[in-house]
This record gives C-alpha cells, structure tokens and sequence, in this order.
C-alpha cells in the first residue's frame, strides 16, 4: 500500500473519529447539549486528532528512516567487491538502483546485479509500506478506541482542542523562523567558501568587477576582480532615483486619498494605483527600455548632453513609478486610521488643513508611513528585472544617473544563469553578493525600527 | 433697506412672541408646542443666534434655533442624548465644516459679523472660539508643545521665552502647573483622564479665544476632576464667554447664569439657572429636570 493512498485511509478514520466522537459525547448526556463541558463538535475534534496526529508522526518518522535503512539493506545484499567501492561511486549505483525502481531508465540494457538489487529494493520497500500500513491503522484505531473511552460528559475536550490548535500555531510561527534562519545559514557557508578564495576585504573594498574573467578554471589568469563597490553604489543609485520618484509622489497621494478626496473617488482611485504593483516587472522593464531609455537619450542629446542609451535614470524612474502604491496604499491607510479627534483637536484651535496635516496627523502616522517607505526599498533593492532591461550590465563605478549601472541582484542573476562548475569563485560570488543584500535590508530595518522608536507619537 | 426692515419686523415679532409668552407665565403651555420659552435675548450679547437650523444630508438635527449669548457669561445646554446639543455647540465655531453632510441655514453673528458669510476666514473664527470636546484628546506630543502648538501655528510668542511664559501662564490657568511643571516633555496623552482634559482646557486658553465651547467636558471623569475643572470654569468666566453642554443638572446648577434645554432638534426654553430648576415653565423642562424624561 503506498503511503499516499495510507494518507487518505487515515484521513478517513480521522472522519470517523470525529463523527463516533461527537455521537459519543451526544450519547453520554442523552442529546442534552447543556451537561456536557464542551461543545459535541469538541469532542468530534479531540478524537479525531487522537486517531490522525500519533499515524502520521509515526508514518513520517518510518518513512524518513525508510531510505537509509533500505539503502543499508540493499547494499549489504550486493557483492563484496562492489560494496568496498568507495562512497561516491556507491552513490552512483544507489542511485541507478532507485531510478530502476521507479521505471525512470530508458536504457535498454540494464546490468543484471542491478536489475536484482532493484527487484530485491522494491520487494523491502513495499514490505515495509505494508507493515507501515499495519502500525499506522492500528495507532489511529487505537486512538480512536482511547479517545472514546476518556468522553464522557465533564471531559475537557475543549482544553485539549485548543492547546492541540496553539501547538499547531507555534509550529507554523517557528517554520518561518526556521527557514530564515536555513537560508541565511546555507548563504553565510557559501560566502565563506567564496571569501576563502577571495579576501573580503577585496570583495568589499575592491573597485572593479569583472567575474567573466574566471569563468574557465584552466585559463591562464582567470582570477578574475570580485570588487563589489560598482555594484552597490550601481544599487544605491538606481534605488535612489528610485525612492525619489515613489516617495514624494506616493506621499502626496497618500495625503490626498486620506485627507482631500471624496470617499468616492478614493474607493476609485485606490485600486487603480495598487494595479501599479500588480503588473508584472518584465513588462516594466520593456517599458523602460523601449520608451523611457530612448527618450532620456533623446532629451538628453537635444541638450547637448551624451546619455548612454541603457541609464541608471531610465530604470530607477520606471522602478519608482512601480513602487509608488507600496508607499501611497499603506501611508494612506495608516493616515486614515489617525482618529478624527485628533484633527479636531488641531482645527478647534485654528489650525488649517495644511498644518493639521503637517502637525498632527503626519507624526501620529509616521511609524506606518516609514513602514511604507521601508517596504519601498526593500523592493527597489531587491527588483532585478527592470535594471536587467534598462540599466544594463556593466559595471561602471559612477554616481552619474545618464550611465549604465548595473546592480547586485542582476549580477547574482547573471553569475548563475548558464553552466559553471558549483565551486568556482564566480558561483560563489553569487552567495556574498546575496549576503551583502540581506545585511543591507536587515540594517535598514534596524535603523528604520530605531527612527520609529525615536520619532513615534503614539495616540491611545 | 429691505434688509434692515425685515430684520426690524423679525425682531418684533420675536419681543411681541415673548410678552405674550410671558403675559400668559407657564404651566398652560402645550406639552406639544415647540416654541422657545423664555428670555432668548441678552442686555450684552456677544453670540447672536436667529433662525438657525442644520441638516445632515436629509435629516434636520436643529429647527429654528434663535438664541443670544451675553458675554463673559456662562450658559449651559442641557436635554437628552442625541437632541442637538453638541450638533448646535459645532456651529458656533463652525466644526460642523469637517462634517461633509452637515448643513447649515440661518444666521450666526458673533461680533456683529455672520461666521456664515461666505468670505469668513475659519482660522481666525476658531482662534477667537475656542473649543474643549468631550473626549480628552491631546495631542500624542509632549505635554509643553500641546499647550504650545495654538501659539505657534498662530505666531503669538516671538521667541522661546514667550512661548514658555504663555504655557507656563495657561498650564496654571488650567490649574495642572504645579502637577506637570517637571515634567513637560513627558507625553500628554500619558496623563490621566482629568489631567488631559485640563491639559486640552490650557492648549484651549493658550490662544486666547474669547469664546470657549465645550462639549461635556466632564462626562469621562470623577468627581475630583469634574470639581477642578467646574472651579477653573468659574474663574475663567471672568474673562472668557463660556457655553457648555452637560448631562449633570447640579453641573449646570453650580456653574452657569443661564441655561438652555434641548429637545429632539428645538431649543424648548432658556432662562436663568436658578428659574430653570426651580421653576420650569415648559412641560418637556419639568419633566426632564424632575427625570420623568423616559
Ligand atoms: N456626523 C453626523 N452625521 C449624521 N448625523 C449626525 C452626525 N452627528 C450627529 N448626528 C445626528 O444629529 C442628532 C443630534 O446629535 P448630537 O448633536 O450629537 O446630539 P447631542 O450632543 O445632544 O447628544 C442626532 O440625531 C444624531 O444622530
Ligand atoms: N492594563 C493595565 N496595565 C498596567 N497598569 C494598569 C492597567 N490597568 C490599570 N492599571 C493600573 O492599576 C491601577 C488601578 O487601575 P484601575 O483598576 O483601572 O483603577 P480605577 O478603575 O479605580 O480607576 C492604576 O494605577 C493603573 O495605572
Ligand atoms: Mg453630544
């Protein structure tokens, strides 16, 4: 039996359980809900958590030992000669077993050892599916048979219901710390690697970027220049011109959402700019490389100026433009949610729209707003493709916005797109780049958590 | 000309109303008449109120209110919940603009001057009526620059000296100086109830209004607030015009000279305090003030 149709057996019992849970709780106080501690769907729910949560731990368990203890199994089974191979090449034939055994080889001749090995591997496996299969129906039904024999009608079901759901809730909060904390481990080693090569004070400090130097291991010279200087001032740029479009304009249609418009036009309006954020950043990108970049290049030469035709300011205003809804959506929430006690405060006392606005409302919604504009940059940071299309990919150590730039996340994109050996430096290079913008965005949250704390005007 | 006629004949017709309600003095008036009963007018008036009524969207919340407040006087509004009194209380500093529904029709001359004209300026109307709401709502700065923001946004202090002496002087007006003056750039709204309401009674007087409303200014604290804060009323009456809305009749018994009942919409009579309590001439007053209002 395999364990996907044993998941729905089990899901089943858990049905059943709950069904013979609650009927029992019915039964036990003769359809008077009111004597009963909990709720009848409470005891439902106790039992059929008895009856599914120790299977499944179980089957996962058992089917995660499966692997190695049958691997074990097989190779003890294999000839003396083949087992004292060493343990790549033993990998090897492991694996051709395994893609024997899920009809994945299209060769025709298939050695016969491991046509045996295979038959014999997929004898233990559906052996120990079976007694798995056995253990885990017996579990669910023993807990079912437990959970009725503990119902009767001053049983807390609901106490137990809800510390089983809490427990669940902690889980799922901590997964999401723990795969932070996986992907910035499995980046950090990889810098590591990448430094040991590469001195980081060469990679941080360094000038000049040019990885495709290192790209054949055999060549002659191929140390190739990690500096990532170009790159983060590339990144810096471009955000920058980023920021300047999105916040000043995102700002003031924040304040006039909350402040100015009718209810109306702003149940209109804010929908049609949240869209900005919703269209897909290649077809942004096209823009700004078909539209905006060319004409920056016109405009530019017209008033005497030479504009290479891919600019950091091409592909920072269209970045801007796309971000102006993660500042105006969110300020103008966080505005509005300034109480109307506080504006009448400020307005009984003569003061006008403008400074109303200014005074009170703005610093009463600053942590929100600098959340908003927080957010922002993460994303100007981290957006790659609009600066593929329109900033372009050399790597050029200038604060001039006509020139092309290139930034840290299109490098990591370029550094792994295509063939290279896993350990080069130019693959590594990748994870200290990918470390250096999770550093950055983590600084900034600092320094944006301390701003807050600093400036914060709390109401109620 | 026409004008000023009218005006005369209103006016006429407003006096020969109230020597006939006077002449016929009470009880026989009709529990359902709607007519202000008693003195409307005042020998000094500072507010003049005629015909005044607002709407929200549809639905008229005050009906042809017409009403004179003396100055340096304290007058009470007092009646059930939801008859108009805070609705009227707005119009007076015209509050009732941030209301997008809120209409109003009729006259308010405060000074001689209608506060309805089309080419008044709010700003200098509110700095001259200020108002106190019934919810403490200082601002989340420190309790300094609350008092501080009216003189500021207004320019009356020209340098940092001034300011300092106009908080220091209404902080004490508002009898909280000695209970704050070491900590003044602690937040406001980190005091208590009492406290910030008073804190928002000093951010009030800090711009020198002449005229200060408040909308039961009391109604969220206890009893030694609410004595503080009916204490500073009385000597801020020296000074200032003072109209409150209350729920508390002894409220309005110990500090005010006249009073104003409301009823769903219409002002149904005004007069001096003591009058008012003692002897209520209009069924709807005596049944409120004895609380058999159900
Ligand atoms: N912002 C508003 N929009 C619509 N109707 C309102 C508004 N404020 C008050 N009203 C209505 O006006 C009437 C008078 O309300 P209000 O002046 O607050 O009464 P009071 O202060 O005497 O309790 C009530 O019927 C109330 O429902
Ligand atoms: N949620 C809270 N957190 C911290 N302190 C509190 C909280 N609620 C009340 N207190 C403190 O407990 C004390 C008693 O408060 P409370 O029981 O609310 O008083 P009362 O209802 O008599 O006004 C006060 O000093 C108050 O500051
Ligand atoms: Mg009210």
């Amino acid at each position: 039996m395999s364990p996907s149709i044993l998941l729905i057996i089990l899901l089943g019992l858990s049905y059943l359980g709950f069904r013979l849970g609650k009927n029992r709780a019915l039964a036990s106080v003769g359809g008077k809900i009111k004597d009963l501690h909990s709720l009848p769907s409470f005891y439902g729910f106790y039992t059929s958590l008895w009856s599914i949560i120790p299977a499944l731990l179980v089957t996962m368990i058992w089917l995660s030992l499966e692997t190695s203890w049958l691997a074990n199994a097989v190779i003890a089974g294999l000839p003396e000669a083949m087992q004292s191979l060493p343990e790549s090449r033993l990998y090897l034939i492991l694996n051709d077993i395994r893609n024997v055994v899920n009809g994945m080889t299209y060769s025709d001749r298939i050695d016969p050892l491991i046509a045996d090995a295979a038959k014999r591997y997929s004898q233990l496996q559906s052996l120990s599916h079976i007694v798995l299969s056995l253990v885990a129906i017996g579990l669910s039904i023993a807990g079912i048979s437990f959970s009725l024999f503990r119902i009767n009608k001053s049983h807390r079901a609901r106490n137990t219901v809800e510390t089983a759901v809490t427990v669940m809730m902690v889980i799922c909060s901590t997964l999401a710390i723990f795969t932070t904390l996986g992907i910035v481990f499995s980046v950090l080693f990889e810098s590591v690697r990448f430094f040991k090569v590469i001195p980081i004070t060469e990679f941080l400090f360094g000038l000049e970027w040019s990885p495709q130097t290192a790209m054949r291991s055999d060549q002659v010279g191929s140390s190739g220049a990690f500096g990532a200087v170009p790159l983060l001032t590339g990144t810096l740029l471009v955000s920058l011109i980023a920021m300047m479009v999105a916040v000043p304009v995102g700002l003031m249609s924040a304040i006039y959402l909350s402040e100015f418009a009718s209810p109306r036009f702003r149940a209109m309006a804010k929908p049609t700019l949240e869209i900005l954020a919703g269209i897909p950043t290649v077809v942004y990108g096209f823009f700004a490389a078909l539209t905006v970049a060319p004409f920056i290049r016109d405009t530019g030469a017209s008033l005497g100026l030479t504009v290479s035709s891919e600019s950091a300011l091409a592909a920072g205003l269209v970045m801007g433009v796309m971000i102006i809804p993660f500042v105006s959506s969110l300020s103008d929430d966080v505005m509005n949610a300034v109480p109307q006690a506080l504006r009448d405060g400020a307005y009984a006392l003569g003061a006008t729209q403008a400074e109303t606005i200014r005074q009170v409302v703005f610093p009463a919604a600053l942590p929100g707003i600098v959340g908003s504009i927080l957010l922002a940059v993460s994303r100007a940071i981290g957006e790659t493709m609009i600066v593929v299309m329109a900033a372009g990919l050399a790597a050029n150590l200038t604060f001039n916005p006509l020139e092309a730039v290139t930034t840290v996340t299109v490098q990591i994109v370029t550094l792994l797109v295509g063939d290279q050996e896993f350990d080069s430096p130019k693959t590594l290079a990748a994870f200290a780049l990918g470390l250096v913008l999770f550093v950055a965005t983590l600084l900034l949250n600092v320094l944006a958590l301390h701003v807050v704390r600093k400036y914060r005007e709390q109401y109620e | 000309m026409n004008y000023v006629k009218d005006l005369e004949t209103k006016a006429n017709y407003s006096m020969t109303k109230k020597i006939i309600s006077d002449a016929l003095s009470a009880p026989e008036i009709d529990r359902e008449s709607r007519t202000t009963v008693g003195k409307i007018t005042s020998d000094d008036p500072r507010v003049v109120c005629k015909n005044v009524n607002v709407y929200y969207g549809e639905n008229r919340a005050i009906n042809d209110l017409s009403l004179e407040i003396g100055n340096h006087e304290v007058i009470s509004f007092i009646g059930p919940s939801g008859c108009g009194k805070s609705t009227f209380l707005r119009t007076l500093n015209r509050m009732n603009d941030t209301i997008v529904s809120c209409r109003v029709s009729g006259e308010i001359k405060i000074d001689g001057k209608n506060i309805y004209d089309r080419d008044l300026d709010v700003v200098p109307l509110r700095a001259m009526v200020g108002m106190v709401f019934q919810k403490p709502n200082p601002f989340p700065k420190s309790i300094y620059d609350n008092v501080a923001y009216g003189p500021r946004i207004h320019g009356l202090a020209a340098d940092k000296r001034e300011l300092d002496a106009i908080v220091e002087e209404s902080l004490k007006k508002a009898g909280l100086w000695d209970e704050v003056k070491d900590r003044l750039n602690d937040l406001g709204t980190g005091l208590s109830g009492g406290q910030q309401q008073r804190l928002c009674i000093a951010r009030t007087i800090a711009v020198n209004p002449e005229i200060i409303l408040m909308d039961e200014p009391c109604s969220a604290l206890d009893p030694i607030a609410t004595a503080k804060i009916e204490q500073l009323i009385a000597e801020l009456s020296e000074r200032f015009t003072i109209v409150i809305v209350t729920h508390s009749m002894q409220q309005a018994a110990r500090v005010s000279q006249r009073t104003a009942y409301f009823h769903i919409g219409h002002l149904i009579e005004v007069g001096r305090t003591n009058d008012i309590f003692t002897n209520p001439k209009h069924p709807l007053t005596e049944d409120y003030i004895t609380g058999r209002f159900g």
